[in-house]
């Protein structure tokens, strides 16, 4: 639009604003994302946006006790390393008691009550002897370590696994495709019969999709879930279930689905349409060979929509799907896990981005159309 | 993946019951009133029928489908409104006067006309700033993608990402929640923002913020554009400089655009439900109608009369929108 | 095979807005018809009635004889020519002309028959593969056309088919089309077009249209030549037909006229004593015009303008008592000065006299 002089203060003024107000948007999920692939021992005693620097943990570890006990010079010994399988850092200090947890310099080797000696060296190995036969539970040993950056899939392996998450993925996908293509073919009919035929009533029909476009979800809520628990009652299944909640969602979908469509197709040439007409097409013909391949642009706004929506959908889920474990969807499951695991923020983190990764594809993989779906449609 | 398989099988049939519904229901007419090799007065009869009918085959599985999970919902809510815990026995307007006593929905209600207020402006005028910065610059077009990308994000999804931001670590741990990292290294002291009275509101709107800027900035960016651009140039020919002419010029030009984008964002406060239940499910002073609504279908085994009446709230808060939406499409069918 | 006759043919909008009044046309098998008119007289409302993509409001539409008011377009055998093309864009060239045959079932062989055959005839057998956005405008246009050849329709009808085409464009296809129909002398084709070049170059015979009536119905030189009113005279022809204000100073078989100038000029013209002393309008074709510098002279005036045009010269004269400047139309480039009086005349068989209600006399007796 306006060319201003490309260096004066007000452009720099503008890049820095935007940088800004980008750095804002992105920060949030990128903490996210990075929270999610750290370990998660880190992630509970520092901020992510440190998560490349060496951290300081102290820690505590537990000898084993093995079963033929070991002697070494008339002394039994205890081998090992305090860091747990495939895990690494650098030890600081050490102690032997709660009291004391810092008490010695890793590397030097220190007398303990009763005769018992330890050292624990910088990489963690400690060698612990005594007069005595070790027995009974192992020996506590406090240390504290620097421990260098860490990234791992151990919280995605665990969400996918134990917390269910793999399961929820199913059912989402299973929620989600179904509710995405039904309200298209229905929508797309009626939206042609919108557009281009002629009957009484029309108008109305068109000013009544419109109204239906903001009529809140909140509404239909406590009316349906009585309908679906009579109609469950008549032929004695429960009242939740797929199929209730796909034809919930095409319900929900329509308005916007017939709004967007009808406007595209009533804006395709008139000319077209009365051409094949003439070259004896039925309205039914007309339909299938003219107007949804010229549609496809719309068809897929509204697809990328309803997948989005119903995917993101929480309510909907919660009302018409049950709420036991092997029923719940994405965004369910992470409600759950939000109360149950409310401190975890290794799995709360991975398990949001599970859910939101899908989308984020779809999102970046095809927004043009949904921009432009957004464009001619901004109204639910 | 049984699970997945079966789903796509459904997905099939669903899709040749449906052609095969629109198919067979079309050629049916068509033998029921053919338009063939028939005298002259038959065919025209039997077109004038099928013209009549045609419409609504294509129109059937849509008007049944919003009637049952639109329109008769609302009817029904309005019934049940005047009706008990189960909707069966009739108490009169005992659930409006319930509501209006009750202080819970007088916070409810606050808060959410504060939401009514906050977000739609606040998320219409970023986007308009960042709409009017990112057309200038070489890489608006990152920019704008990624402000954009927050859109795609569950509300859930967005609360634990905000949660996570928001958390709050007492004692002297280390703050692993950004905002009170930050607060920190301004030298204040961190809180537990999401119990913080008042203030937890603006906490959980600007969730809703961060998730609509996009949209209000994908919508603007567009009618910006679409700004002749001669009246600009006119504008600067006249000596108006930056600021005048996007307060003079380029805004009263959008001006149709702005209002609907705000009116869009309206309504998705009304319904906003998700971020307060996941957050703070109506806790420390932050209770909306859409939550308390869920919140009395399924307390105590539910109770549909007081569900239902809430519900009502919120529609009679839609309606002014749904009356200015359709004058609107009615006059842009006009002008067609 | 294929006469159209429109009887009463009426249609209203809305209940009240009557575009077409009373339209009766006969139209023989082998014709080809131009409507044309201004903008908004309903020549396109008249063609789409016949097509069937318009109800008829009132009247009757006969095609062979057979009623067809209420019967849908594609019944009616005919075919259509959109002034947009209409294309299929998402259909090849080969695909947009065998819609039609597919629809009504034809066998695959038949199809590729007749969709190889009106390729070759319009030089597109090179592009039948090709998406119809992948041509060039007049390309688009004969694919068109190819589609409603392959029909073989009784009536063609074309809507306005070349004014989205450029100049150049225009001329060669109008060319194209008048081949067209040589080559397919026993269809009937209606043709619309605002255009009076198209309609004059193409016609057998033109339909003057003018705010819902029809104004004249002839061969094109017939209208050219003997204009039945005002309107028709000025719409014919180009620079219009001066029309000078006059007094019907004699009747009888051949009257006399004066203009306000006080000239005054015998016409070959039978006319009504009783319309002596009335006013009158006097009608001359620019291109009819001569200078002369006798006395024998029609009207005379002040040269208020030259337009060369290179073939022709226009001088636009001011006539005393005249409010329209009477153009005379002069072969090469004369050599005329700006401001100078001139002195035009005629041939007295080229004159026009029109009544009060614009009706030409000549047509009248």
């Amino acid at each position: 639009m306006i060319q201003s002089s490309k260096r004066s203060p007000l452009t720099w003024l503008m890049h820095i604003t935007v940088l800004f107000l980008v750095v804002i948007w992105t920060v949030p999920t990128a903490g996210l994302f990075i929270s999610s692939i750290r370990d998660k021992d880190q992630l509970s005693v520092s901020g992510w946006w440190t998560a490349l620097s060496v951290s300081e943990q102290r820690m505590v570890s537990r000898t084993t006790i093995p079963k033929e006990p070991v002697q070494e010079n008339g002394l039994y010994v205890l081998k090992g390393n305090v860091f747990e399988e495939g895990k690494s850092g650098l030890i600081t200090r050490f102690g032997a008691s709660s009291l004391k947890p810092e008490a010695f310099t890793s590397g030097t080797k220190t007398e303990l009550k009763k005769g018992l000696t330890l050292i624990v060296l910088e990489n963690g190995d400690y060698v612990m002897t005594s007069p005595k036969a070790f027995k009974g539970r192992g020996k506590r040993i406090f240390y504290t370590a620097e421990i260098p950056p860490r990234f791992t899939l151990d919280n995605y392996r665990e969400v996918l696994s134990a917390e269910g998450l793999g399961k929820s993925f199913i059912n989402s996908l299973t929620v989600t495709i179904p509710a995405t293509i039904i309200p298209i073919l229905v929508a797309a009919f009626a939206a042609y019969a919108l557009a281009w035929m002629k009957f009484p009533g029309r108008a109305i029909l068109i000013a009544t999709v419109v109204g239906l476009l903001v009529v809140p979800l909140q509404m239909s809520l406590i009316p349906l879930l009585k309908s679906y628990s009579f109609i469950g009652s008549i032929f004695g299944v429960g009242s939740k279930g797929y199929i209730g909640i796909w034809l919930a969602h095409t319900g929900f979908g329509l308005p916007l689905a017939i709004y967007l469509l009808r406007n595209y197709i009533a804006s395709l040439p008139r000319e077209i349409i009365e051409s094949a007409r003439v070259d004896g097409a039925t309205d039914f013909d007309i339909f299938r060979k003219i107007i949804l391949p010229l549609s496809f642009p719309a068809l897929a706004s509204f697809a990328i929509f309803q997948f989005l929506w119903v995917w993101n959908d929480l309510l909907i889920a919660m009302v018409f799907l049950g709420n036991s474990a092997d029923e719940l969807v994405l965004t369910g499951q992470l409600r759950e896990l939000l109360g149950s695991r409310g401190g975890n923020w290794e799995i709360l983190t991975a398990s949001a981005f599970i859910t939101i990764i899908i989308p984020l594809c779809v999102f970046f993989g095809l927004q043009r159309f949904l921009v432009r779906g957004l464009l001619t449609g901004s109204v639910k | 993946m049984g699970q997945l398989a079966s789903a796509l099988v459904i997905v099939i049939f669903g899709v040749l019951g449906c052609a095969a519904y629109f198919y067979g229901s079309n050629f049916l007419l068509d033998k029921l009133f053919p338009s063939k090799n028939r005298s002259y007065d038959v065919v025209a009869r039997n077109l004038r029928i099928t013209s009549y009918i045609r419409p609504w085959l294509f129109l059937g599985p849509a008007l049944l489908a919003l009637g049952f999970y639109l329109v008769y919902p609302v009817v029904e809510s309005f019934r049940l409104s005047f009706f008990g815990r189960t909707g069966e026995e009739f108490v009169g307007l005992s659930n409006y006067v319930w509501l209006f006593n009750s202080d819970e929905f007088y916070q409810a209600f606050k808060n959410n006309m504060l939401w009514l207020v906050v977000v739609p402006t606040a998320a219409t005028f970023f986007g308009l700033i960042i709409a009017v910065m990112t057309d200038r610059i070489w890489w608006g077009n990152i920019a704008k993608s990624l402000i954009f990308m927050p859109m795609a994000i569950s509300f859930i999804g967005a609360s634990v990402i905000w949660k996570f931001i928001y958390d709050f670590r007492s004692g002297d741990d280390p703050q692993i929640g950004l905002l009170n990292a930050v607060v920190l290294l301004f030298g204040g002291e961190p809180q537990q923002w999401i119990t913080l009275d008042f203030w937890n509101n603006i906490f959980l709107m600007i969730i809703l913020i961060w998730i609509q800027t996009g949209f209000a900035m994908v919508i603007l960016s567009a009618a910006l554009r679409g700004i002749p651009d001669e009246t600009i140039e006119a504008a600067v020919l006249d000596g108006a400089n930056g600021f005048q002419i996007f307060y003079k010029i380029m805004v009263p030009q959008i001006w149709g655009t702005i209002a609907v984008v705000w009116t869009t964002i309206t309504i998705l406060v009304l319904k906003v439900f998700d971020v307060v239940l996941a957050m703070t499910n109506g806790q420390w002073g932050t209770q909306v109608l859409a939550n308390q609504m869920f919140d009395w279908m399924f307390r105590g085994g539910g109770d549909f009369g007081r569900g239902a009446v809430v519900a009502i709230i919120i529609m009679v808060l839609v309606v002014p929108i749904m009356v200015w939406n359709i004058r609107r499409a009615n006059a842009e069918m006009e002008g067609r | 095979m294929a006469d159209l006759k429109l009887t009463n043919i009426k249609k209203v909008y809305n209940n009240d807005v009557e575009v077409l009044r009373d339209i009766n046309l006969d139209i023989k098998q082998g014709e080809f018809i131009v409507f044309v008119g201004p903008s908004g007289c309903g020549k396109s409302t008249l063609l789409r009635m016949i097509s069937g993509l318009e109800e008829i409001s009132g009247g009757s539409l006969e095609i062979d004889g057979q009623l067809v008011n209420d019967i849908p377009p594609a019944m009616r055998g005919i075919a259509m020519v959109f002034q947009s093309y209409a294309l299929y864009p998402h259909m090849s060239v080969y695909d947009n002309m065998a819609f039609s045959l597919q629809i009504a079932k034809v066998n695959r062989e038949d199809i590729d028959t007749q969709v190889r055959k009106a390729a070759e005839m319009l030089q597109l057998t090179d592009y039948l593969d090709r998406l119809p956005k992948a041509l060039s405008g007049g390309q688009r246009q004969r694919v068109a056309i190819g589609r409603a050849i392959v029909r073989k329709p009784k009536v063609f009808l074309f809507d306005e088919p070349l004014s989205n085409l450029d100049a150049a464009l225009r001329v060669a296809t109008r060319m194209e089309i008048a081949n067209l129909k040589e080559s397919m002398p026993e269809s009937t084709m209606i043709y619309v077009t605002h255009d009076q070049v198209e309609a004059m170059t193409l016609a057998d015979r033109i339909v003057l249209l003018s705010a819902g009536n029809i104004e004249q119905v002839g061969p094109p030189l017939e209208l050219y030549e003997h204009p039945r009113n005002v309107f028709v005279a000025k719409f014919i022809g180009s620079p219009a037909m001066n029309i000078l204000p006059a007094v019907l100073t004699q009747s009888g078989a051949s009257s006399q006229v004066k203009f306000p100038s006080k000239d005054s000029v015998v016409v070959p013209v039978k006319t009504p004593v009783k319309d002596v002393g009335g006013a009158v309008s006097f009608g001359v074709r620019p291109e009819d015009l001569f200078v002369v510098t006798g006395e024998e002279y029609l009207v005379e005036g002040e040269i208020a303008f030259i337009e060369s045009l290179g073939e022709a010269t226009l001088l636009y004269v001011n006539v005393e008592g005249c409010s329209e400047m009477v153009i005379c139309k002069l072969s090469g480039t004369p050599n005329f000065q700006r401001g100078s009086r001139v002195k035009l005349a005629t041939a007295p068989e080229k004159m026009h006299v029109f009544d009060t209600a614009g009706l030409n006399y000549r047509n009248a007796f």
